[in-house]
């Protein structure tokens, strides 16, 4: 597990929003091909360590390395450029939209262009390809269907196509699996182990621990932005501080 | 029992979507109908009109050409009160390079729309990142400002102007001229906002976070957007220059920023057709209001308020829906 080489490392990231610390003296290391759930309770700093990986959110201290590369606090279009892709917990598709059109955006980024060697290509077609990827079935004609009308489980499939379609080597998804049904989820589970076997990196926050524990490789809990254990997912679990984290204590 | 409406796509629409569009006349016009009159109608207009309704109609094509602008504008995510800024730039461009260089109409005209476009987006940079009604403010005042600062520093013939300007060769050149600019500001326009390209400037209005996260520099994606934008309003700044043959302060007047507004309000934003119809429907407006005197602005107000209250989605859309569906009632069980 620990052979690959490091693709990621977040030194002593902090974050704090007034006086609130959401992020505090944050260190880990992402290794290529590996993938890190990042657990902890609601408001323990998950979504913000996002942010503040992808640039969407600028480090009050610390340091953010990609690929050797300091990128902390760069703006989120110039991360997405070397590789990070993310989705978001609450889906931010462009609703006016019908879906494929939806992944226009992301297929014409200058990422998308540079590794096809300056040229883009059919969009729509490429667009349709990586909808039917993430289980838009192409017979029902999904992908023609407007966001708006959309129920929430295609909007996070879609939000993951949209990352998948910058062909990222880091992918980042912020909470795929909430709002889903066991049996959607059990379909995207086999479209991430497939990204994995691609030999991507995957970084997961998740609070659906069961579904998390059967692919994730290594997890961090989090609890008040600070960092309380890490480990297989297994061993994690039996900490007492993350026991008392998430039963609360006493 | 309890009824709805249901609105259902006439037969001929489907058919022209596809393949069969070329299968008969009748499909044919019925797709190239909607697009062939108004090209028609900017040929045919200025010959069967009188000298006054001349006037009003090239009145007309100025104010569509700076309401598509506005349309252009809002639907890249920023929404300008201050329409009044690119014209009255393009406006003292032209002015000043026949004034002060002797350059002609036709040829200063297209170097202030580029000049023009490129000093409204240079001054409007800064507040690229703002968005909503913060960035519509400063829109609002910049043409407020440099009308005062022309008043105080009296540059460029100061509250005089500057007059005695060249007009254009005759008047049909005018007429004919702005009317060409308008149909491919029209036409060009439709067709850039449904590229792939208007596609991103479209969804930066629809969540600028997503299209950030895809990769695209949004605020470069927006100066884009800003420079074409004021390119089409310079240039009507710079046109009507020289038909008054003159250039002054009113050009930033409040004017020019609120009628466009409106008339792409009433016409039906987001479409550029909306915008260019409500032109041709609130300037000749206001101009047979001429005849009710000091009442005339309460009665135009008047109509602007049904307009928008009985149409809220625009004379345009609600035409446009009329014309590709039918509605029938339906029982709800």
């Amino acid at each position: 597990m620990m052979n690959g080489t490091v693709l990621l490392e977040v030194y002593k990231l902090s974050k704090s929003f007034g006086g609130v610390h959401a992020v505090t003296l944050l260190n880990f290391e992402l290794h290529k091909g590996e993938l890190l759930g990042i657990i902890g309770p609601n408001g323990s700093g998950k979504t913000t360590t996002v942010n503040l990986i992808t640039g969407f959110v600028k480090a009050t201290s610390g340091r953010v390395v990609y690929k050797g590369q300091e990128i902390t606090s760069w703006a989120p279009y110039r991360i997405v450029r070397l590789g990070i892709a993310r989705t978001f917990q609450m889906v931010k598709p462009f609703y006016q939209l019908p879906a494929f059109k939806n992944m226009i955006i992301p297929l014409y980024s200058p990422r998308v262009k540079q590794l096809a060697g300056g040229k883009y290509g059919d969009r729509n077609a490429v667009a349709l390809d990586l909808l039917e990827e993430v289980g838009f079935e192409r017979d029902a004609q999904v992908a023609y269907k407007v966001a708006s009308v959309l129920p929430q489980g295609y909007l996070k499939r879609l939000e993951l196509a949209k990352a998948i379609a910058l062909q990222p080597d880091l992918l980042i998804l912020d909470e795929l699996f909430s709002g889903l049904s066991l049996a959607e989820v059990a379909s995207i589970v086999p479209i991430i182990e497939k990204l994995l076997q691609e030999g991507k990196t995957i970084i997961m926050i998740e609070h659906r621990l069961k579904e998390l524990f059967r692919i994730a490789s290594r997890v961090i809990v989090l609890n008040y932005g600070m960092k309380i254990a890490e480990g297989p997912p297994d061993k994690v679990m039996e900490s007492d501080e993350v026991k008392k984290a998430y039963l609360g204590s006493e | 029992m309890q009824k709805r409406k249901e609105r259902v796509d006439r037969g001929i629409k489907a058919r022209s979507e596809d393949v069969f569009a070329i299968s008969s006349w009748r499909e044919m016009l019925y797709l190239s109908g909607p697009r062939l009159l108004p090209v028609a109608g900017f040929i045919v207009l200025p010959l069967i009109l009188g000298i006054y309704w001349q006037k009003v109609l090239l009145s007309v094509a100025v104010f569509a050409l700076l309401a598509i602008s506005w349309d252009m504008l809002a639907q890249s995510s920023m929404v300008s009160l201050g329409q009044a800024l690119f014209f009255g730039m393009g406006a003292y461009c032209s002015g000043i390079m026949n004034h002060y260089w002797g350059v002609p109409p036709l040829i200063s005209i297209p170097i202030a729309a580029v000049a023009g476009a490129v000093i409204c987006t240079i001054l409007l940079l800064p507040v690229l990142r703002l968005r909503g009604v913060y960035f519509s403010m400063v829109t609002l005042i910049i043409p407020l400002m440099l009308e005062r600062i022309i008043e105080a520093t009296k540059i460029f013939g100061g509250t005089e102007g500057l007059s005695g300007l060249d007009p254009f060769p005759s008047r049909w050149v005018e007429l004919y001229v702005v009317l060409a600019a308008l149909l491919a500001a029209l036409f060009g326009f439709r067709r850039l906002m449904t590229s792939d390209y208007g596609l991103v400037l479209r969804a930066i209005n629809d969540n600028d976070r997503s299209v950030m996260n895809a990769g695209i520099n949004i605020y470069w994606f927006k100066a884009q957007a800003l420079f074409i934008s004021s390119a089409i309003g310079a240039f009507a700044g710079a046109f009507m220059t020289h038909v008054y043959m003159f250039v002054g302060m009113p050009v930033f007047a409040l004017d020019y920023s609120i009628l466009p507004i409106a008339a792409a309000i009433v016409g039906g934003p987001g479409s550029m057709a909306g915008a260019t119809l409500g032109a041709f429907i609130l300037v000749p407006l206001s101009e047979v209001l001429r005849g009710a005197g000091g009442l005339r602005i309460v009665f135009y107000g008047m109509l602007l308020v049904v307009f928008i209250v009985a149409l809220p989605e625009g004379i345009f859309h609600f035409v446009q829906r009329k014309y590709h569906q039918f509605e029938r009632w339906v029982a709800v069980e």
